[in-house]
């Protein structure tokens, strides 16, 4: 459990790194808080030829919030955004998913934007920032580009950043007002990559009943799999939906695999629980802000 | 200052050094040492064609690569069968480097030396074996069915057979029993694959003295001792030439018991070969796929009973998991098919168990050793009984309790040490009345209904264990006083974490009446005490308590000796206090220790003031006798032994309370409560956090943890990732009470508590699981997922 050889480069400046990555094309790799890149390369799953540790590069770690959202810098720790004030008031959901990502040590040293390139399909940040139509700003020596979240995630551990490109920050915008969110999971055990889990996000009409709802289910498919189940929901208000329906519809939408801790029965079911408690508690916190 | 301090709550005196980082684990030790890394088998079973390392020679810092072909002598044997046994008619084991075959992932094929375990590990990754991949055996079933073989010379994979028999008290056979009792149960039970992992994995270092032609090796073990012996065989070196330290160790929990592992001989013998310091720190990977696993069985059981649950007769067929190979013979089934007893009577007995070899890691004694099995499959079998009876559960248990009365009791059978199962003390209708008020079992009916009208699930489980401890064959202890005053005792069995240095500490105060401060403890280290048998069975309180106790007296004696000769009173006049000898009663009339332990060692030379006081020309000494007295020995030290008949048996009775999730069908502990009888406490702190370990493990292999192998033979969760290992989250809080029935077996009363917490876990979530569902248990570990999918096909 020992990385092959690679080369270590720790640029201090964002040209310097976009230099060292343009370079090293395919061979490089991005190391930000390395809780995930660190594991790979021990078990010899990861063999890039470089890795450059962006650590040094300052104006990386910027948590922006206002009105339109929060845009995450690449060196922002998911414990730094989880306790930031001015974030939790713009975009809740924020808080409410980091609080389910890995335990307190890891979250000190692991970026939001390192996991939303990671990609993996049980991670919560990349179903965050599905659910709320957020994206991901790319930098190469050619210049930016923003990808938004619905074509960014392209397959399990895949995403659209290029060889040469850095993520430099990601954007997850507000919602309207009269809007709650809500993050259900089930893991196996605490802090681990959950089982299955749903994000949900609602916003209530001007009589409090639902104009809209969406969820967005991790560990059911290769990427996040957001569903819009507004019309199952709604124009109700939250007490009068037809859960079991709610339930139902989203069982149909996923297509879980099964594999050594859960079947992907036990998934799918699993699913449509979390999406309800998800939906009825994003809709209570709709109703409390507007209280 | 107290001396007394046999049975306090002493803080854990190793941990201040443990905590903050002052540890040395092996891999601590030995910075400059070259590093050892091996090239695993990526198959199950398959056929060695070649090896091919030219690619590896390219690395830079390589130093050597051995496969099975470079080793010398007995090196090139099948390693030690350790414990040979008569029904073990087909045991084998592995050679330290596979020789053709390899017969499950993992098995070391090379051994590679580089500068660090870096390079170690690149040129492992250019070596290049060929194999002809054979059919693998996996799963118990498949293996019994014996269509394809682990070894070729073992028909239809079985080991070992073993049918042990106890006739029911009218002479009628088990079979009879049961065919003749008014009510009949027959059922199947599961229990998968789990494993020790301690934190620390193996780790072996080595450090050949050319000048002095010896060898000294550190080793992550809970024998040093035999490490030693096997490395002075294996390596053809006199015994006084090699020396085996086992440093601060990560944990064991039976996997560092057994012994040689390949790379505890394989190490030594090239650190001599290439004269360097060489180092192998075992990594996680390799801890999962090439050290050892434990508990898989299937059990088929039949059981009679009367009107009151009380049993007649019960066969037990167990099919044992024993993996690829039986280095530590079948300790495991014969624990099993022993202690599955438990606190019961239970008429006419039979128990056969078949131990089979599969395409699998080995399968070695892991923390508890075949009773979690066993406890599991009896104390389903009293569940099954008291809802057939619809009687209370615990009453059907009271119903077969061995009486207080009755001790010595012989359960007719014998244990895993050879000797006739025979129970030394207990109380278990005490035990059992303790634990039902620790957890409410009588109220509990009421708070189920009340959850029930809340739309939660509570469910109630209760499971009872007996604990065969402190195995011999023996243990010894040395004390010796020195004339600063300091105790200095050592023992040769070795410590993965239990608690040792402060136990041992405070058997020596409490049997000296010196202050604890003045104590210290070696354990493990072959330079202080060659003669020990190791940690495992909850043995060493027991064993090496028990003869560092003696070991004290001597020395008590012999003090109290010297010094009525110095105070000019009689020795069965004095007692010693915070190190001080003195006359009862009168305290001026006193002799510290200190200078009783310089007048032991008649001198010619001062060295200092203290040491005048025993030169030829400072007393008054009588003429005619010789310094040292006939039968006497200079200094103030004491070596004894403790060897006894037989084990002791601790006992114990868990309950729980668990919730389950309706929609989710999430596991959650809401109470766990223990009561627990290891006899005499010599500490009563160190005792809970063993149980609290025990649960912790219980819980794990209860809830989380199992090794999954796909039908190639692959272990599909090699890692901490996949084997749900629980966090500190997963665990409850633990309630204890304790129940002190002494040993009549051994001086300080004393029973084992190191494996007890993890033994019945899985039967009480089980059965509180059950409870809660009302759907049968019969398959440990449960997931959420599994409890889906039984609720789904009820
Ligand atoms: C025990 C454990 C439990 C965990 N549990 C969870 C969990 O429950 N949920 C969860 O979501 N995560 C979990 N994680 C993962 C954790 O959240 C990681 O921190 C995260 O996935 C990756 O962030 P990082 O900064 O550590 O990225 P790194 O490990 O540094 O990098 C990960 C990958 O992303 C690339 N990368 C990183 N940053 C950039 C960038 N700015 N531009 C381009 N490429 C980049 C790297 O090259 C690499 O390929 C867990 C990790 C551990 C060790």
């Amino acid at each position: 459990m020992k990385p092959p050889p690679f080369d270590y480069h720790r640029p201090a400046t964002l040209g310097e790194a976009l230099d060292v990555l343009a370079e090293a094309g395919p061979g490089g790799k991005v190391l930000a808080g390395g809780q995930s890149l660190i594991p790979l390369l021990n078990m010899r799953l990861a063999a890039p030829a470089r890795v450059v540790d962006v650590n040094r590069v300052p104006g990386l770690d910027g948590i922006e919030a206002g009105p339109s959202g929060v845009r995450v810098g690449a060196l922002a720790r998911h414990a730094a955004v989880e306790r930031s004030p001015g974030a939790a008031a713009a975009q809740p959901l924020l808080r409410q998913a980091l609080r389910l990502v890995a335990h307190p040590v890891i979250r000190n040293r692991g970026t939001v934007v390192g996991s939303l390139v990671h990609a993996d399909p049980a991670a919560e940040m990349p179903a965050v920032l599905a659910l709320l139509g957020g994206a991901v700003r790319l930098a190469s020596l050619d210049g930016e580009r923003e990808v938004p979240a619905a074509e960014f995630f392209t397959g399990p551990m895949e995403s659209a950043a290029r060889p040469g490109e850095l993520a430099v920050s990601a954007f997850f915008p507000a919602l309207p007002a009269r809007s709650g969110t809500a993050f259900h999971e089930v893991a196996r055990r605490h802090g681990d990559y959950a089982v299955a889990g749903v994000a949900a996000a609602v916003t209530l009409d001007d009589d409090l009943r639902i104009s809209a709802a969406r969820v967005a289910c991790v560990s059911v498919g290769p990427v996040p799999v957001v569903a819009d189940v507004t019309a199952v929901c709604g124009p109700r208000p939250a007490a009068s939906v037809a859960w079991d329906a709610v339930a139902a519809a989203v069982r149909d939408l996923v297509e879980p695999e099964g594999d050594i801790h859960a079947t992907a029965d036990y998934r799918r079911h699993l699913t449509g629980v979390l999406a309800v408690r998800a939906l009825r508690d994003a809709a209570s916190a709709a109703h409390g802000e507007e209280s | 200052m107290t001396t007394r301090l046999f049975g306090e709550p002493v803080q854990r005196r190793e941990d201040p050094r443990l905590i903050t980082g002052r540890g040395r684990y092996l891999d601590d030790l030995g910075a400059g040492a070259l590093a050892a890394a091996f090239v695993r088998s990526p198959h199950a079973h398959a056929r060695i064609l070649d090896v091919d390392v030219s690619d590896a020679l390219d690395v830079d810092g390589l130093v050597a690569i051995y496969t099975w072909e470079d080793l010398p002598g007995a090196l090139a044997e099948p390693l030690p069968l350790l414990i040979p046994h008569p029904a073990l008619t087909h045991g084998r084991t592995a050679y330290p480097l596979a020789r053709e075959i390899v017969r499950h992932v993992g098995e070391p094929v090379v051994m590679v030396v580089a500068r660090d375990r870096y390079l170690a590990e690149d040129a492992c990754a250019l070596i290049r074996v060929g194999y002809e991949v054979l059919k693998p055996v996996v799963g118990l079933e498949e293996a019994a069915g014996g269509a394809h073989l682990v070894h070729d010379d073992v028909p239809g994979n079985i080991g070992a057979h073993l049918v042990q028999e106890v006739p029911g008290p009218g002479g009628e056979t088990a079979r009879e029993a049961v065919d003749a009792a008014p009510h009949r149960l027959e059922f199947r039970l599961d229990v998968e694959r789990s494993a020790c992992t301690p934190l620390e994995g193996k780790g072996v270092y080595a450090r050949w003295d050319a000048d002095d032609a010896s060898l000294r090796v550190y080793s992550s073990t809970q024998t040093s001792t035999s490490v030693r012996m096997a490395i002075a065989a294996k390596l053809g070196l006199p015994l006084p030439k090699v020396e085996v330290v086992a440093p601060d160790v990560g944990g064991g929990f039976g996997v560092k018991i057994v012994h040689p592992w390949p790379e505890e001989i394989l190490v030594p013998w090239a650190a001599r070969l290439l004269n360097r310091e060489l180092k192998w720190t075992e990594d996680r990977r390799e801890h999962f796929v090439s050290s050892s696993h434990e508990r898989g069985q299937v059990q088929h059981v039949r059981v009679g009973f009367d009107d009151d649950g009380r049993l007649l007769g019960l066969e037990v067929e167990i099919l044992h998991d024993h993996g690829a190979y039986t280095p530590y013979g079948i300790i495991v089934p014969i624990i099993t098919s022993t202690q599955l007893l438990g606190p019961y009577k239970v008429g006419a007995y039979r128990v056969e168990f078949s131990s089979v070899y599969t395409n699998t890691v080995q399968v070695t004694p892991y923390r508890g050793a075949g009773r979690p099995q066993g406890v599991f499959c009896m104390e389903r079998t009293m569940d099954k009984i008291a809802a057939y009876l619809g009687r209370d559960r615990t009453e059907v248990r009271a119903a077969n309790f061995v009486q207080p009365d009755e001790f010595p009791y012989d359960q007719g059978l014998t244990f895993q040490d050879g000797r006739p199962l025979i129970y030394d003390s207990g109380d278990y209708p005490e035990a059992l009345r303790m634990l039902k008020e620790l957890i409410g079992w009588d109220s509990f009916p009421e708070e189920k209904a009340r959850a029930a009208a809340e739309g939660r699930r509570i469910g109630i489980g209760v499971g009872c264990y007996v604990e065969g401890t402190g195995v011999g064959p023996y243990e010894g202890g040395h004390v010796q006083i020195t004339s600063d005053g300091r105790v200095h005792v050592s023992t040769g069995l070795t410590s993965q974490g239990q608690g040792h240095e402060t136990v041992f500490a405070q058997i020596a105060a409490t049997e000296l009446g010196v202050p604890i401060e003045r104590v210290s403890v070696v354990t493990g280290d072959t330079r202080r005490f060659g003669y020990a048998v190791g940690t495992f069975a909850s043995r060493a309180a027991v064993m090496s308590g028990n003869a560092i106790a003696l070991a004290c007296r001597k020395v008590r004696e012999k003090a109290l000796r010297i010094a009525a000769e110095a105070l000019e009173a009689d020795p069965r006049d004095l007692e010693i206090t915070d190190g001080m000898v003195h006359v009862a009663g009168a305290p001026s009339a006193s002799i510290p220790l200190a200078t009783v332990a310089v007048l032991s060692n008649p001198l010619r030379y001062a060295f200092d003031e203290e040491a005048k006081r025993a030169t030829q020309f400072a007393g008054p000494a009588s003429d005619d006798r010789p310094p040292v007295a006939e039968g006497e020995e200079p200094g103030l030290e004491g070596r004894d032994y403790y060897s006894p008949v037989r084990s002791t048996f601790a006992a114990g009775m868990h309950a729980a309370i668990v919730e389950t999730d309706p929609d989710t069908a999430e596991i959650r502990i809401l109470r766990y409560a223990v009561v627990h009888d290891c006899g005499r406490l010599i500490n009563p702190m160190i005792v809970e956090g063993q149980i609290h370990g025990g649960v912790a493990q219980g819980v794990g292999g209860a809830l989380y943890e199992k090794m999954v192998y796909d039908e190639h033979g692959q272990l599909l969760n090699a890692s901490f990732m996949d084997f749900l290992m629980p966090y500190a989250t997963e665990i409850p809080r633990i309630e204890t009470a304790h129940l002190e029935t002494p040993s009549p077996l051994n001086p300080l009363g004393i029973k084992g508590a190191g494996e007890a917490g993890v033994i019945p876990v899985s039967a009480v979530l089980a059965a509180a699981i059950e409870d809660a569902e009302g759907i049968p248990i019969d398959r440990m570990p449960i997931s959420p997922s599994d409890l889906h999918t039984l609720r789904r096909s009820r």
